[in-house]
């Protein structure tokens, strides 16, 4: 088990998320920066849909029962092993009773920390990720113990890998959205041509950009919606679907965030500045 | 088969939406769901598709997909008579509502907007069937069609931070219940104890797109004897086949 002493702000478990039930209403979930997820279960050799635990802004204090092996990814959030720094994408042993905490916000927004095997925690309709009511709890909290694989040697292939991160850009790529075409001429110069900032309204919902741009009145029967689907608001806001957003919506569709955008936005906080780039 | 003109558009890297034309009608209802028996008589693996009124989104969980060699995909199945015998079953459910004053904290104030007594109301409620047109928002949310006009209301002004599991609402032209305790604007006039999303039932939402739904007024006590039997897996709501 692995013991939470002290839960941190906001801490989930996630996989790459729960896929089959979107008709009634089940959003994905799974990982907010999957690109970082991916590439950590990479090093420990495990299933990329290995559950990992999903670190938002600052970090928990977490105690180890039994011997196994780590690695960190996404978000640089000061991480210590028995109070010795620890970098992502190196292949960590650890031992019972080491203690792994976390620091400052040095990068990026959500860090993760992926374990062998895997966090065994029940799969509820195909997945492992944290999300009510399909789970019973939201996130992790103090004292919740968690159930991993014991590990008493292994050797990796690559035991580190240096990697330029990808959520460093700070544009995202686009695709046309189904009411793409209702934007107008002086809307789209808008859309493409101005700095948004992220507002203090994100999670794994969504994310609100602060700025507007001149509103519309089309009215639309409500429709599917997809992560990284973006909503024009009548009033001109913009708000980016993100895993745990709603399956439909009555909001015009104008643009859909690519995949790898979504992991880029998922490691934005309130205040970062970002731009639309049309793929 | 009364088919539609369609029209179909990518929509990110996975997925793709097929628009029928825009208006809420059964008929067309049923032509997407003709399409989708088309569809998965295919066998196809990977892909998630979900209604909403006049539109179905395509997903394709497995890898990237050719828009256009989907498109033709989609275009033949469309085309396709769709045999009886892969037609989807639908069903006719009955749900029981407690429109007591305890849950139905707005139907006083909704009664004098209206122009209704609470009992005119409630008969107006229980007297349609409403089709289920979509299943979204939340787990189990229902998109509802087919509300009076004389029960239309405009959504409330500020909406509630928290409204209660079960809660049947109004608003504009739809009424609907609420899967969970959520925030929302709605109107609320009853509380139905049927669980509509059970994340640990072999169906986890027991209503299908392209169902009906009819209410059913009940006494607290009823309600009572609902929830308790819900609870324990022995209350199941009411259901008739239709067009059998």
């Amino acid at each position: 088990m692995l013991k939470v002493l002290k839960s941190g702000f906001f801490v989930t478990i996630q996989d790459l998320g729960r896929f089959g039930y979107r008709d009634i209403g089940v959003p994905i979930s799974g990982a907010m920066d999957v690109l970082s997820v991916k590439k950590a279960n990479l090093l420990l050799e495990n299933d990329p849909n290995a559950a990992v635990m999903e670190i938002t802004m600052t970090g928990p204090t977490l105690q180890f029962d039994e011997p196994t092996y780590i690695c960190l990814s996404g978000a640089h959030i000061s991480a210590t092993l028995n109070n010795q720094p620890i970098e992502n994408y190196h292949v960590v042993k650890v031992d019972k009773g080491d203690i792994l905490s976390y620091g400052r916000l040095d990068d990026g927004f959500r860090g993760y920390l992926a374990i062998k095997g895997g966090f065994q925690t029940d799969v509820v309709l195909g997945s492992r990720s944290q999300f009510v009511p399909v789970t019973k709890k939201k996130r992790l909290k103090d004292g919740d113990e968690v159930k991993y694989g014991k590990m008493l040697s292994y050797s990796p292939i690559i035991y580190e890998v240096k990697i330029e991160e990808h959520f460093h850009k700070n544009y995202l790529e686009v695709y046309k959205g189904p009411e793409f075409s209702i934007l107008s001429d002086a809307q789209l110069t808008e859309i493409f041509t101005k700095t948004f900032t992220v507002s203090k309204e994100n999670n794994r919902m969504a994310y609100q950009l602060s700025e507007t741009i001149a509103g519309h009145s089309h009215s639309m029967l409500t429709s599917g919606t997809l992560p990284g689907t973006v909503q024009f608001t009548p009033a001109g806001k913009l708000i980016v679907l993100m895993k745990d957003g709603q399956t439909t919506g009555g909001y015009p569709r104008v643009l859909q965030l690519s995949e790898d955008s979504i992991c880029t936005l998922a490691q934005k906080k309130s205040g970062d500045k970002l731009t639309f780039k049309l793929v | 088969m009364k088919s539609y003109p369609i029209t179909i558009k990518p929509f990110g890297e996975r997925a793709v939406l097929i628009e029928w034309p825009n208006k809420v009608e059964e008929s067309i209802l049923a032509d997407i769901l003709d399409f989708m028996d088309a569809f998965k008589q295919r066998k196809i693996q990977g892909w998630e598709m979900s209604v909403a009124y006049n539109s179905l989104t395509m997903v394709y969980n497995d890898d990237h997909l050719d828009f256009e060699e989907v498109k033709k995909l989609i275009l033949d199945c469309h085309a396709e008579q769709v045999s009886p015998t892969i037609k989807r079953k639908r069903h006719l459910w009955t749900l029981p509502v407690c429109y007591d004053l305890e849950f139905g904290i707005d139907i006083e104030e909704v009664s004098k907007t209206l122009g209704l007594s609470a009992e005119e109301l409630i008969h107006q409620h229980t007297s349609h069937q409403y089709v289920v047109y979509g299943i979204g928002f939340l787990p189990g949310f229902m998109y509802l069609g087919g509300l009076p006009t004389s029960l239309e209301i405009p959504r409330r002004a500020e909406p509630r931070l928290a409204v209660a599991k079960g809660s049947v609402g109004l608003a504009a032209k739809q009424t609907g219940i609420y899967p969970q305790e959520s925030p929302g604007g709605w109107n609320i006039i009853g509380n139905c104890p049927v669980t509509l999303f059970d994340p640990n039932a072999k169906e986890p939402c027991f209503v299908k797109v392209g169902d009906k739904i009819q209410f059913e007024k009940i006494s607290k006590a009823e309600y009572e004897l609902h929830k308790i039997e819900g609870e324990v897996g022995i209350y199941k709501p009411e259901k008739v086949a239709l067009d059998a």
